[in-house]
């Protein structure tokens, strides 16, 4: 007889979950004057604290595009998704942006896995993601827009300021996961080829805190500088556990390609002291553009320090509304054709333009960090340096066709 | 009997005519649960019925996924050509255990038959020592991290933290098609209903009789002339196969399996979507499921900061008031009856 | 040299990583042991103890922050643990499995009031003065070898808790009580003992100890809202290797699990070694299921 009642009441229950579904869901209506733009990053789990930051400089500048009249005569309309640090989460996301609110583009992403992961959902519907973090490369979609660095415009100038200064016994270590292992792969070769050498090569568990052992491979290594692709909170512990063991940033340089003006504050500048940093953006850069950028962010945001993949994300809105004022369509098709086609001088990177491939041509920088937070910018690249998704020396023969 | 049974049909018509009604994202919302739905009943099969707590249900169900996941890659992969991971991980042959893969029934056997044998394994190398309750709930738990940890560690024949994915058909069918997620939804519906007359048939048989004896007095059931052993291993087998099916249509519903859809935490939210809806019922299992999953979805999306909230307070909730869950509450309530505790078992005292 | 050095240096390493799994496990032991709870917000007892030596040193300054930080980190979360058994574990006395769920939902309330409270990015301590040296064995055979202050002071600590623990169980008026529920529960409960009460003084000495341990793993790690997590998965190992709530069993598994892990990764990487641990934790359950000291009991049931 329960059983009865309960086979009844899990019909109530199940209905009931549907109607909800669909009453809570609120559809976007597509008024008039607006239009909807998907921005989606993680607002919870362990990749938040650094994509928050991100939606943030994504959202400054709708409301600077909007308070300046908005695109093509339309108010942009941003909804925010949470992906969760979970790659399934982005997808599912991504696909609820574009099927259910239909916007015109989606701003987003921050790991690699998280791009992979909504990737077939672009490909699948033909949408357009702005995609503003530095990556491994071997990728090129013609659904979505790389802002961020190709491993050509971020690691390499690194290897090349690094080989400048004399540095020839480097040390690998980096955080298992894909963009650690691709950029070790790709540097490992161009040492080699240079005629350095790779004093050893190492990985950690994501969110690992137990260094001894590396720090001891390190010891016996005796490398003359180590190249860090540690992600998140295992950089505090690797810090801690160098300076515990006598090897602060001072007496081994550290160069790292996780750790930006974001990171440095959490980590706390006083353990990074003296440590190098490779980006295509710093918060010290001495550009007007940028200095006004900075003080926008920083008066909607007091004390926060920006960083490389907020500036994207923020050159990522003025380079779609760009390029939908020049296509005079928010069609995706129609944009990312336009947007190949512009150069763009308004957003703190100094004058940039995206590459055929969709990549964004960029400078690379190397600073050191100050015990403020802020870098010191101790060199730059010879100019822009053209994207190159797959690296010739590690992956001959493949080239980006869209 | 049959007003009973009546329900059920009543049901299934309404989640088999749901692409009629429903908007298309939370169709496929809707059909990616249900097929969550399947992993939760096995869990209500173990903990239910048999009183064993897996906090590593998420390495069968990543199992199941990585099998049709191994497939999808190599059948999107240019004639010849390596998966594009293996390229970039620098891997230019494919591994020979791949091959295999490239066959479709071969990885349709796999998503069932691996995830069952390892939970065979599993359950009969620990419960052979008579290792119970909390012990086998940590070595589940510590199984879900080293599976992860390992597969994530093995970027060039797994992956790694990206998984698998960027697949362009399955099966000769087009991924992206109208008509391929209408059919897979109706397949996950199939089997959904396929999978609850089966379990439930399970519970009333010999088999699910003794299960549940050894759930409220594993000695006693010694006592009688049984070996526990084999009632508990074929169950926990079970339930690896559910969530190895589970995980076969979850991946090819959204395009993706990585490790951070099984790990640790996953893997026990898998356990509340059946605490939720109530560990004692089928039902309550598939009921559960959809109310955490949409929840989280509509939750996540406007309040984010409440979501770890809302799950924390629910867990100690559902525990503390609630144990039997959704279901429960409603037959309590039905019954007038305000007793809200389970009926447990008598402590054994030696 | 560098070969010596290395093994050298990872045996140092092993009883280091042992230290810390001691101090993270042993809270746990004490009260998986008496009450058969398994705590799964212990971590977040770690992760409190780590936010209270924060705010001791932003209170005290640098030097003396920190040793007043163990303190407040031992009390504070004794004191939150006592409340958590009150309110929660108590009603769930005899349904273990259930209290794992539960204390489960009370360690993600944990972490996001934490994230509220302190922010998402971690908080900054860093190792006072005093002990922020190395002792270096140069002039020896030993020559590079050399041990960082911070991971001395983290052995000595856990020496000197499992040393108090030890005390306490085995000198005290309470440990008697300890000693006795845990024999035979009912038994002692009829002759008087105030079982609740020994519960209570167990569970919030086991979160007290884990504070304490936070405290100490804040020199070496971050302090974020989710910096348990990534402890209590090995804190467990520690205590199912160990057996029932046996203090030396607690000791000689974490010794076992930090010194294999450490020379594992003299060979292979921290990833493998953390996989092969795993493998040798279900092998080792063959042989001895319930643990390395397990308790001599006639009783058919464990509860």
């Amino acid at each position: 007889m329960a059983s009865r009642r309960s086979v009844r009441r899990a019909i109530v229950g199940i209905v009931a979950v549907a109607l909800c579904a669909t009453v809570l869901y609120p559809s976007s209506s597509m008024a008039a004057g607006t239009v909807d733009v998907g921005v989606l990053q993680s607002l919870t789990g362990t990749m938040a604290i650094s994509e928050v930051t991100v939606k943030n400089a994504t959202l400054l500048a709708i409301d600077q595009i909007n308070a300046k009249g908005g695109v093509l005569g339309k108010q942009i309309v941003p909804i925010v998704e949470d992906g969760a640090s979970d790659p399934s989460m982005f997808a599912q996301k991504a696909q609820k942006l574009i099927e259910q609110d239909k916007v015109a583009t989606v701003f987003g992403g921050w790991t690699s896995a998280s791009r992979k992961a909504m990737l077939p959902v672009f490909e699948r519907f033909h949408g357009l993601l702005w995609y503003p973090v530095q990556f491994e490369g071997n990728e090129c979609s013609p659904d979505i827009m790389y802002s961020g660095a190709q491993p050509n415009q971020q690691i390499l100038p690194a290897l090349q300021w690094a080989e400048q200064k004399g540095y020839k016994s480097i040390f690998l270590l980096g955080s298992d996961y894909v963009f650690p292992r691709t950029a070790n792969l790709i540097l490992k070769k161009h040492i080699v080829h240079d005629g350095g050498t790779v004093a050893g090569e190492e990985y950690v568990p994501l969110g690992g805190s137990d260094f001894s052992a590396v720090i001891n491979k390190i010891k016996v290594a005796k490398p003359q500088i180590i190249f860090n692709t540690l992600n998140g909170d295992s950089n505090v512990s690797f810090f801690k556990q160098m300076a515990a063991a006598g090897l602060p940033s001072a007496k081994l340089p550290v160069m790292s390609f996780s750790i930006a003006e974001q990171e440095a504050k959490a980590i706390g500048p006083s353990l990074l002291e003296g440590s190098y940093a490779a980006w295509n953006y710093f918060q010290s850069l001495p550009d007007p553009v940028n200095k006004k950028f900075v003080a926008a962010y920083q008066a909607k945001y007091p004390g926060s320090p920006v960083d490389d993949p907020m500036a994207h994300g923020y050159l990522d809105v003025y380079a779609w509304a760009a390029a939908v004022t020049k296509a005079g369509s928010f069609d995706p098709e129609k944009v990312r054709k336009a947007a190949t086609s512009l150069a763009y001088s308004d957003v703190g990177l100094g004058e940039t333009k995206f590459a055929g491939n969709q990549s964004l041509v960029q400078t690379g920088y190397v600073g050191e960090l100050q015990p403020s937070g802020q870098f010191k910018i101790l060199w730059q690249s010879k100019g822009p340096i053209l994207p190159v998704p797959y690296d010739p020396l590690s992956f001959p023969g493949k080239t980006c066709v869209l | 009997m049959i007003r009973r049974e009546l329900g059920l049909v009543l049901v299934l018509v309404a989640a088999a005519c749901a692409p009629l009604y429903l908007p298309a994202y939370e169709l496929s919302l809707l059909g990616r649960f249900l097929a969550l739905a399947v992993l939760a009943m096995g869990i209500s099969l173990i903990w239910g019925t048999g009183g064993i707590l897996s906090l590593g249900q998420g390495v069968f169900f990543g199992l199941g996924g990585y099998a049709v996941a191994m497939h999808l890659k190599l059948a999107s992969a240019d004639p010849g050509a390596v998966p594009d991971f293996m390229q970039w991980s620098g891997l230019n042959t494919l591994p020979w255990w791949w091959t295999p893969f490239g066959n479709p029934a071969f990885a349709i056997a796999a998503a069932v038959i691996i995830p069952g044998t390892a939970a065979a394994a599993l359950a009969y190398l620990v419960f052979r020592r008579r290792v119970t309750g909390s012990y086998f709930a940590i070595i589940t738990q510590a199984l879900a991290l080293a599976a992860t940890t390992f597969i994530i560690s093995q970027q060039q024949y797994t992956g790694g933290f990206n998984g698998l994915t960027g697949f362009t058909s399955a099966f000769g069918f087009a991924l992206g098609d109208q008509r391929t997620q209408f059919g897979l939804y109706w397949v996950t519906v199939g089997i959904v209903a396929v999978t609850f007359v089966a379990v439930r048939a399970l519970q009333g048989s010999l088999f699910g009789k003794v299960l549940l004896a050894v759930r409220d007095g594993e000695n006693r059931v010694r006592f009688l002339g049984y070996d526990p052993l084999p009632f508990k291993v074929i169950a926990f087998a079970i339930a690896g196969v559910l969530a190895g099916v589970a995980g076969a249509l979850v991946t090819l519903d959204l395009g993706v399996i990585s490790p951070a859809m099984f790990g640790v935490v996953p893997s026990i939210e898998m356990v509340i979507w059946v605490a939720v809806g109530g560990r004692n019922s089928l039902l309550g299992a598939i009921v559960g499921t959809l109310i955490v999953n949409f929840g989280k979805d509509w939750i996540s999306s406007v309040f984010p900061d409440l979501w770890l909230h809302v799950v924390g307070a629910v867990f100690v909730l559902v525990v503390t008031v609630a144990p039997r869950g959704i279901v429960g509450l409603m037959q309590s309530v039905r019954t007038r009856s305000l007793r809200l505790r389970p009926v447990t078992p008598p402590a054994l005292v030696e | 040299m560098s070969e010596t050095t290395l093994v050298a240096g990872q045996l140092f390493n092993g009883i280091s990583v042992a230290s810390i799994l001691l101090l993270a496990a042993l809270g746990l032991a004490l009260s998986f042991g008496l009450m058969r709870v398994i705590n799964m917000a212990h971590g977040e007892m770690l992760m409190m103890g780590g936010y209270l030596t924060y705010l001791s040193i932003a209170v005290f300054g640098k030097g003396a922050g920190f040793a007043v930080g163990l303190v407040v980190a031992f009390v504070g979360t004794a004191l939150f643990g006592a409340l958590l058994e009150i309110t929660l574990i108590r009603r769930l006395y005899g349904r273990p499995l259930d209290t794992l769920l539960a204390t489960w939902g009370v360690s993600l309330i944990l972490q996001q009031a934490a994230r509220s409270i302190f922010g998402p990015i971690g908080v900054e301590v860093t190792a006072p003065p005093w002990l922020s040296g190395t002792l270096s064995l140069g002039g020896t055979v030993m020559t590079g070898f050399s041990i960082p202050g911070v991971r001395a002071f983290i052995i000595v600590l856990a020496a000197v808790v499992l040393g108090a623990v030890a005390l306490i169980i085995a000198r005290t008026r309470l440990g008697l009580l300890i000693r006795a529920v845990h024999e035979n529960r009912p038994i002692a409960d009829a002759l008087g003992a105030n079982t609740r009460l020994v519960d209570l003084a167990v569970f919030a000495l086991g979160t007290g100890v884990a504070g304490l341990a936070g405290s100490a793993l804040s020199l070496i790690a971050p302090v974020t809202p989710t910096v348990g997590q990534s402890y209590i998965v090995y804190a467990f190992l520690v205590v199912i290797v160990g057996g029932l709530g046996s203090l030396t069993g607690t000791l000689v598994a974490a010794l076992l699990i930090g010194v294999f892990s450490a020379t594992a990764q003299i060979a292979t990487s921290q990833s493998f070694s953390d996989v092969l641990l795993l493998l040798c934790v279900i092998i080792f359950m063959q042989f001895r299921p319930r643990g390395i000291v397990s308790q001599g009991s006639r009783a058919l049931e464990e509860t």
